[in-house]
């Protein structure tokens, strides 16, 4: 006889305690096993964290490639794709330009390169994840106008889908300059001077953004604070808002 | 503001005389001055429109049910039940007896077509804890709920399952191509040495091609903005309900053409302009254009 308790009576011990209990609700698949129900179905959903973004059905038409084209998701799943390479990256980047002679930024984005175990991958997930971005929340913005879904009732989410674009377009600007190389320095500068000719508060805009007169190691900090707090922040407020609407707005608009 | 709401007073007394608490008192007298009021305009309150005919169609459901009613509703936990005592007729304007009666002969009528229980409804209505009144609501709702029935598929594993693949699918694309294709960095910022040509990123070039035809305040500031609230704006005043594409050509050409237009300008900024943003052929000039 073996000394070892019978699997089902392993599951039996794992899943029958208040620690377990505490963890996974009454109806989880977690608790009462799972079977091809539709029963089941619905209680996988209702028991589920994701629960807050998906209801326990969906419309079948909304699943078609051809209806949304997965552009809405894949915009918020690069966004999650450019947080976690994001928060590697930090490990190893210091936002510090020309402070005592030292090029923190530039030599630290040189390791990453270099040096650093995976560094050159992620770095390059992370710029071309943040240029697909943009471009998927786009095509995003085109399918919903032809989709006319921005129609009564969801006109507002349309509003706050637009917050979302100006807000990808910050993030990926802001985090242009961090690099600290020629291409950064440049693109940021041509983008910043048109802000200078904001009408009445051009040369206050300006300084605002750049921290002083023109960009200098203050720019480089406060767009590296805006870049990996302040906008990805906010933008992750609005996309709380953005799927809340859908869901309140009926799910998915169409068909058509 | 609404207006205040006139108190019955008639319903008032005789809901203190029973021992209602002030507060209740009030808020059931004012719902009965609004009752009489929409009664007078003959307006149609509530569900009862439809149920009118039913005891009569039904009356012997409506007989049998009848007697029992009183115990059913001391013992069923149903919220209106406090009103069994003395048979008043509260907001509603029915006593216990007759709505009972009503429920019975409702369920009679859908038990003749449906059920397969010897007895329907009535034999329904007769069982303790059949159903229970957890809350009234006005008819329409505070918000709208279409009882349509869509042609819908489970969350999971539909839904889940599609995103579980996009998810793998951008991610593999991701990685692949993040090893083949190496990100630029180039020699450390130097503010003194001006590349040329200096390009803004991509998704800004159609505003930095515009700078070469206007003024730097209308090209960098007024289209951004304009354009921005004009978007946000847009739901509002696309008046058209439809989402069909044949109803929409209006919007459908002009949103077009804009895309374009965006796509014509960023296209030009990024491959067509060269040094001193000038116009190159990237096929005998060289590309300048950078991620
Ligand atoms: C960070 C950027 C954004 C993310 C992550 C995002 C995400 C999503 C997702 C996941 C959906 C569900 C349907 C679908 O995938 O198409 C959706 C729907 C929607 N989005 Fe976005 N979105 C973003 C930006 C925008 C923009 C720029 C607009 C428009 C200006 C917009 C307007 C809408 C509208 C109106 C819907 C409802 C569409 C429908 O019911 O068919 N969103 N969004």
């Amino acid at each position: 006889m073996s000394l070892l308790p019978a699997p089902d009576e392993v599951k039996k011990r794992v899943q029958d305690n208040v620690i377990w209990k505490s963890i996974f609700r009454p109806g989880s698949i977690y608790r009462k096993g799972y079977r091809d129900t539709s029963r089941d179905r619905a209680l996988a959903s209702m028991n589920n964290v994701l629960y807050h973004l998906h209801p326990v059905k969906v419309k079948r038409h909304g699943l078609k490639l051809t209806y949304t084209y997965c552009l809405g998701g894949s915009s918020f799943f690069l966004f999650i794709l450019l947080t976690i390479t994001g928060i590697f990256l930090m490990f190893f980047y210091r936002p510090t330009a020309g402070a005592g002679g030292q090029e923190l930024a530039y030599l630290d984005m040189q390791n990453l390169r270099d040096t650093v175990t995976f560094g050159d991958l992620v770095r390059n997930m992370h710029r071309w994840s943040a240029h697909l971005m943009v471009f998927t929340t786009f095509l995003h913005m085109a399918r919903v106008f032809y989709h006319g879904a921005y129609k009564a009732p969801r006109e507002f989410n349309w509003v706050v889908g637009v917050i979302l674009l100006v807000l990808t377009l910050l993030l990926s600007f802001t985090g242009y300059l961090l690099p600290w190389d020629q291409l950064a320095q440049w693109a940021v500068a041509v983008g910043t001077q048109m802000a200078g000719f904001t009408p009445v508060l051009g040369q206050q805009v300006q300084f605002v953004l750049l921290g002083g007169a023109e960009i200098g190691p203050e720019t480089l900090l406060r767009w590296y604070v805006l870049h990996v707090l302040a906008f990805p922040f906010i933008l992750t407020i609005f996309l709380a808002v953005h799927f809340w609407r859908i869901r309140k707005d009926g799910g998915i608009s169409g068909p058509l | 503001m609404a207006d205040e709401v006139e108190i019955d007073q008639k319903v008032y007394d005789e809901l203190i005389a029973q021992g209602k608490s002030e507060r209740i008192a009030r808020a059931r007298a004012k719902a009965a001055t609004v009752k009489a009021q929409k009664v007078a305009a003959g307006e149609t309150i509530g569900p009862r429109a439809q149920s009118a005919e039913a005891p009569a169609a039904a009356p012997a459901a409506a007989a049998k049910a009848a007697a029992p009613a009183a115990a059913a509703g001391g013992g069923g936990g149903v919220a209106t039940a406090e009103r069994a005592g003395g048979g008043v007729r509260g907001a509603g304007g029915l006593t216990v007896e007759e709505r009972q009666a009503r429920v019975a002969a409702a369920l009679a009528q859908r038990g003749n077509g449906a059920s397969t229980r010897t007895g329907g409804g009535a034999a329904l209505a007769n069982q303790d804890h059949t159903h229970r009144l957890l809350a009234m609501v006005p008819p329409t709702g505070i918000q709208q709920i279409r009882g349509k029935q869509e042609d819908k598929v489970y969350t999971w594993p539909h839904l889940i399952a599609s995103e579980f693949i996009a998810v793998l699918a951008w991610t593999a694309f991701v990685v692949i191509f993040s090893a083949l294709v190496q990100a630029p960095l180039r020699e450390l910022a130097n503010p003194n040495l001006t590349p040329n040509p200096s390009k803004a990123p991509w998704y800004f070039l159609a505003l930095q091609e515009l700078l070469r035809y206007f003024h730097p305040m209308v090209a960098g500031v007024t289209i951004p903005t304009v354009g921005l609230l004009l978007g946000m704006a847009l739901p509002y005043f696309d008046k058209n309900p439809s989402n069909k594409p044949e109803n929409r050509k209006t919007a459908y050409v002009a949103f077009t053409f804009f895309l374009v237009l965006s796509a014509v300008l960023t296209i030009i900024g990024s491959f067509y302009r060269g040094p001193g943003f000038e116009f190159v052929w990237p096929w005998t000039d060289g590309l300048y254009f950078e991620l």
